[in-house]
């Protein structure tokens, strides 16, 4: 691959090695720590079945699509109504064939109700289908204290007791829910002045800004910085919010190789060197989106690289830290912590409340410059409704926890007991034989299953067993690469993990998802290994 | 796409050969292959090399290497550090002056109620959208908290993982029999619900005829579906009529296309910025006759609008299903956060696998769900007594509080007597936005020195479609008194004569 970018002129290909060279070599004096990232191949066997287990998936899904046309078949679908039969279809008939034929089958694995706290037990309601999940009934029943490895509770702060819960209960006494207007006309609180101050504090920046929704600080501020005339690198792997951030701000996108830093240096001397298409203008400026942690894979952003490549390029860095913040470093000041590194060289912090603080919304933080400019220009400050005040309680509440501002270590100890839990729970999965993608340190645990079949089948054996998971499959990941997905929690006690690993080991066991064929004891260096090529690719 | 190049001689080549030997000789198929070859040799020279020379370019065109037109730069390495090294970018932001008017937000401090304190003052709040009063209500409050009892705050995930909850699914349920409709959806953000519904269904290449007032979060969701937006003059049925004929004569020119292009009218209930009502009973009767679909965004006109406050349809008494799909959020009326869509399960279901802002943010806080829901039952229980609907029967248009606003010197009332969220505009504009803006906060300053809370409506100037004027936008709510109304009316009376001069 090395020489489809460079096959011209030999001279080009030997500074390009060169660099490569140079590369890693300054690549390992940037990581402090080992940097332990695996993505196993798919064997070959298991691509192949899988595609043809899409493959008859797909022929029964024609066949049972004719049966309905010639009403064979009963048709639970909704239908336009009659006095509409003649407008143009609102669905072309292709794009629901994925829903009708294959999420269908097994659609009792998501969305399924609870009806307690999402701790690290839940209680969930019993659902029925007469149908083959077109409806379901709810039995009235309710599944005790299963075991919940699916919500993005890392710290645990999802809970209905405790001084978080009694904080926001007393702001809800004295503030009521809602704030009925937007930042900018009525609707400033105090509450929400103390939290951003708490929030810059806690990231280390000089000021920061709080939204409402996580989704929408991307989608509603990435316009606000960047526009026409300007590029935006994003890694393939970003979230839609981030997509729908980059494509309403008009910017010119282009999308890097998943944490492939060589790629996006390409991407970035390429830009520089170019300019803009056609016109060869120079770019007005480029901002890299990146995430800390990728929730579909569990890999960690190699962000000492990212921000040497920033600075070189002079490029500006959009770092999304749903995920990591909370869940990494040793602070738990997110990825940027976990490297050791200056928050001041991220451009934009941004990160959601609803993971690691068990609440709700979005910030961002940085220059007091882009702060005060965001005040101005964010889309959500001006037109949105500002976040309710017990939702801002709790998040204020947990962060001083976490910060030890309470006067107690309770927030350190969930820290060291999710990267303890994280460590132990990712390192079995390994001994069991599973193949798990990601960074040893990332409390995110994709566990493969590769085949549809298996999908559905493992959701319904592990909630048997009383353990609640989440399993994607297409277009969430890549067709053949379908996953379960654990999420690992500081609430989780080692019981909790003793149990849900037995199930897993059971229910690996009978699905025969024990794929991989690496060495499972003392497997790092082939891990390594493994990783550098993948790396030099 | 060198193939298609190459592969239109090579076609011409055969075919014509072809047809002159089977037109000449009539033979079969496994003879023309010998005789093909039979007959090269004994052609003209000059044909010969003519073919040869295309067939050699044929084969170049084939194995030449494909290129870039980026690619081809012949710039040397050292070049490109240099263009590298001198590249400038602007900075990530421009430098905002310190004292921008509105850098500085009024700090709210305490709850944002009927009686609100802004800057330290102590006012009657005229700019919260808290119709119904139902942000303070103590019912409310208590229901918010025995959720919290049982739920905790966050949900910590998806509706598809593990976020939907019990609460989530009774509110979806409450909302769609309130609204009397099949099925509602709700979403965590008010301001993501019609961004995110809208394009859930239109996609590129389909057509929105969208009112020039709609609102921001009505564009931003046009903007994300790339669909072809046409704007009609607000509330202007002859011009949407016009756009609508003029489409109807494109499509008879490509009647295939026709087929396959959805096509859609988007207006607000009641519009925020232009604060009038939308037609709706002349939208349904092109909607048939045009074969266009209606979404409507009701976030004003929801608890507001109407005998039992369900919005611009009961206002008209137009039938609910004639409505493809109604929006609204719930942070207005409803007073919690959030916002929902609720129409028939046919196009409604369609948002649970498409709706970005539904499947890929976490659901909404179960207390905020439960809150929506006490709020419900408030408005369902007492539509006659003490709620909105009859204050707006008899308050509202008794030119009270209007007709006060309206003999202000100096403003001018934008807005039909039945909206709840009036804008005052100047009525002599200095020529530069800025300096109206200074006019109408001073207006905005001086009547929060005597306890009137107002707001200026505020816009991103240079990201709106069609920028309103700037104004104050008074907001009327069933907690003011009639005293409290005029003293208002009074005192931005007072501001204009002084300020205005």
């Amino acid at each position: 691959c090395i020489c489809k970018y460079n096959y011209h002129i030999p001279y080009n290909y030997l500074i390009y090695l060169f660099r490569l060279y140079n590369h890693h070599a300054s690549c390992t004096l940037l990581y402090k720590k080992t940097f332990v990232e695996s993505f196993e191949e798919t064997p070959l066997l298991v691509a192949v079945l899988t595609y043809m287990g899409y493959g008859i998936l797909t022929i029964f899904g024609y066949l049972r699509d004719f049966l309905r046309d010639w009403k064979f078949e009963k048709c639970h679908l909704a239908r336009e109504r009659e006095e509409q039969k003649d407008f143009v279809p609102l669905y072309q008939d292709f794009e629901n064939f994925y829903t009708r034929n294959l999420y269908m089958r097994i659609r009792d694995n998501w969305n399924r109700p609870i009806c307690s706290v999402p701790g690290a037990k839940m209680d969930l309601v019993e659902r029925v289908t007469p149908d083959y999940n077109w409806t379901f009934e709810h039995t009235g029943n309710v599944l005790k204290d299963v075991i919940n490895m699916g919500s993005y509770n890392y710290l645990g702060f999802a809970e209905n007791t405790g001084t978080c819960a009694d904080a926001a209960s007393e702001c809800t006494v004295k503030y009521g829910v809602g704030v009925s207007s937007t930042r900018q006309e009525i609707g400033n609180l105090d509450k929400h002045k103390e939290l951003e101050k708490l929030v810059a504090r806690f990231l280390g920046v000089e000021s920061s800004m709080a939204f409402g929704m996580g989704f929408a600080t991307n989608s509603m501020n990435i316009p606000a910085l960047t526009g026409k005339g300007g590029l935006i690198l994003s890694d393939e792997l970003n979230h839609v919010s981030l997509v729908l951030g980059a494509r309403l701000s008009g910017s010119t996108i282009r999308v890097f190789k998943h944490n492939n830093m060589q790629n996006l240096e390409k991407l970035l001397r390429d830009a520089i060197v170019h300019g803009q298409p056609r016109t060869h203008r120079p770019w007005k400026k480029i901002l890299i989106l990146v995430e800390g942690i990728y929730s579909m894979e569990g890999s960690i952003l190699r962000l000492p690289e990212v921000i040497a490549l920033k600075k070189k390029y002079k490029a500006y860095l959009y770092l999304d830290e749903a995920h990591s913040i909370g869940a990494l470093g040793p602070r738990g000041r997110g990825v940027v912590d976990y490297f050791g590194l200056d928050p001041s060289d991220v451009d934009i912090m941004m990160g959601t409340f609803t993971k690691s603080f068990g609440a709700a919304g979005g910030y961002i933080g940085g220059k007091k410059e882009l702060i005060d400019y965001l005040c101005l220009h964010s889309h959500s400050a001006v037109h949105a409704t500002s976040m309710s005040p017990p939702i801002t309680q709790q998040i204020i509440t947990s962060m001083k926890c976490i910060m030890g501002e309470d006067g107690t270590t309770l927030g350190q100890e969930r820290l060291c007991q999710l990267s303890e839990n994280t460590t132990y729970f990712r390192r079995r999965l390994h001994e069991m034989g599973f193949i798990i993608y990601g960074n040893n340190d990332s409390p995110v645990v994709p566990l493969m299953l590769y085949m549809p079949a298996k999908i559905g089948a493992f959701g319904r054996e592990m909630l048997k067993r009383n353990i609640g998971t989440v399993v994607v499959g297409f277009p969430a990941t890549p067709i053949i690469e379908s996953r379960a997905r654990f999420c690992v929690s500081a609430a989780h006690t080692r019981e909790m993990l003793d149990k849900a690993l037995n199930a897993i080991s059971e229910v690996g066991d009978l699905l025969q998802l024990k794929y991989s064929r690496k060495n499972r004891h003392g497997s790092e260096g082939t891990d390594c290994f493994s990783f550098l090529e993948s790396h030099q690719d | 796409m060198y193939f298609h190049y190459c592969g239109i001689p090579i076609l011409i080549f055969f075919c014509e050969r072809v047809k002159i030997y089977r037109r000449n000789n009539a033979i079969s198929h496994n003879k023309l292959l010998f005789q093909c070859f039979y007959n090269r040799c004994s052609a003209p020279a000059y044909h010969l090399i003519l073919e040869g020379i295309l067939i050699l370019w044929i084969i170049r065109l084939l194995f030449s290497k494909t290129y870039k037109l980026q690619e081809r730069s012949d710039l040397t390495e050292k070049e490109k550090e240099e263009l590298i090294e001198e590249w400038q970018p602007e900075p990530l932001v421009p430098l905002v002056s310190k004292d921008h008017p509105s850098l500085s937000y009024d700090v709210v401090t305490g709850p944002p109620s009927h009686r609100i304190i802004v800057n330290g003052k102590e006012c009657i709040n005229f700019a919260s959208f808290n119709f119904l009063g139902l942000l303070d209500s103590e019912r409310v409050k208590l229901k918010a908290l025995s959720s919290l009892k049982k739920y905790g705050v966050g949900t910590c995930g998806p509706r598809g993982f593990y976020g939907t909850f019990d609460v989530h699914l009774e509110l979806e349920e409450r909302l769609a029999k309130f609204m009397r409709t099949e099925e509602a959806i709700i979403y965590s953000y008010g301001f993501a619900t019609i961004a995110s519904a809208i394009p859930a269904y239109s996609k590129r290449g389909d057509i929105v005829f969208v009112d020039e007032a709609a609102c921001f979060s009505i564009q931003k969701g046009l903007q994300a579906s790339r669909s072809f937006v046409k704007y009609f003059k607000h509330n202007d049925m002859e011009d949407l009529e016009r756009l609508l004929k003029e489409q109807e004569i494109e499509d008879q020119k490509n009647p295939r296309k026709a087929r396959v292009i959805r096509r859609f009218i988007v207006v607000e209930g009641l519009y925020i910025n232009a604060a009038d009502i939308c037609p709706l009973p002349e939208l349904v009767k092109l909607k048939y006759k045009y074969k266009v679909r209606i979404f409507l965004e009701e976030s004003m006109s929801f608890g507001v609008l109407g005998e039992h406050g369900r919005g611009v349809t009961e206002h008209f008494g137009v039938n609910i299903d004639d409505i493809d799909l109604i929006s609204a959020n719930m942070e207005n009326a409803l007073a919690s956060i959030g916002g929902f869509c609720c129409g028939r399960s046919f196009v409604i279901d369609h948002q649970r696998l498409s709706g970005q802002g539904y499947c890929f943010s976490a659901s909404l806080p179960p207390m905020l769900a439960s809150a929506a829901i006490e709020a419900l039952n408030i408005m369902e229980e007492d539509p006659g007594n003490n709620i909105y609907i009859h204050k707006n029967k008899c308050i509202l248009p008794s030119s009270l509080i209007y007709g006060g606003f309206c003999r202000t010197p100096g403003l001018k009332t934008v807005g039909e007597p039945l909206t709840p969220a009036l804008h005052l505009q100047l009525e002599n504009s200095t020529g530069s936005r800025t300096n109206d803006l200074k006019l109408l906060r001073a207006i905005v300053d001086y009547s929060l020195d005597r306890q009137i809370a107002l707001t200026l409506a505020r816009y991103l100037d240079k990201e709106e479609r069609f920028l309103p004027p700037p104004s104050i936008r008074v907001v009327v709510t069933v907690e003011q008194t009639q005293e409290e109304m005029e003293k208002a009316a009074q005192c931005i009376r007072e501001a204009a004569v002084k300020i205005l001069k």
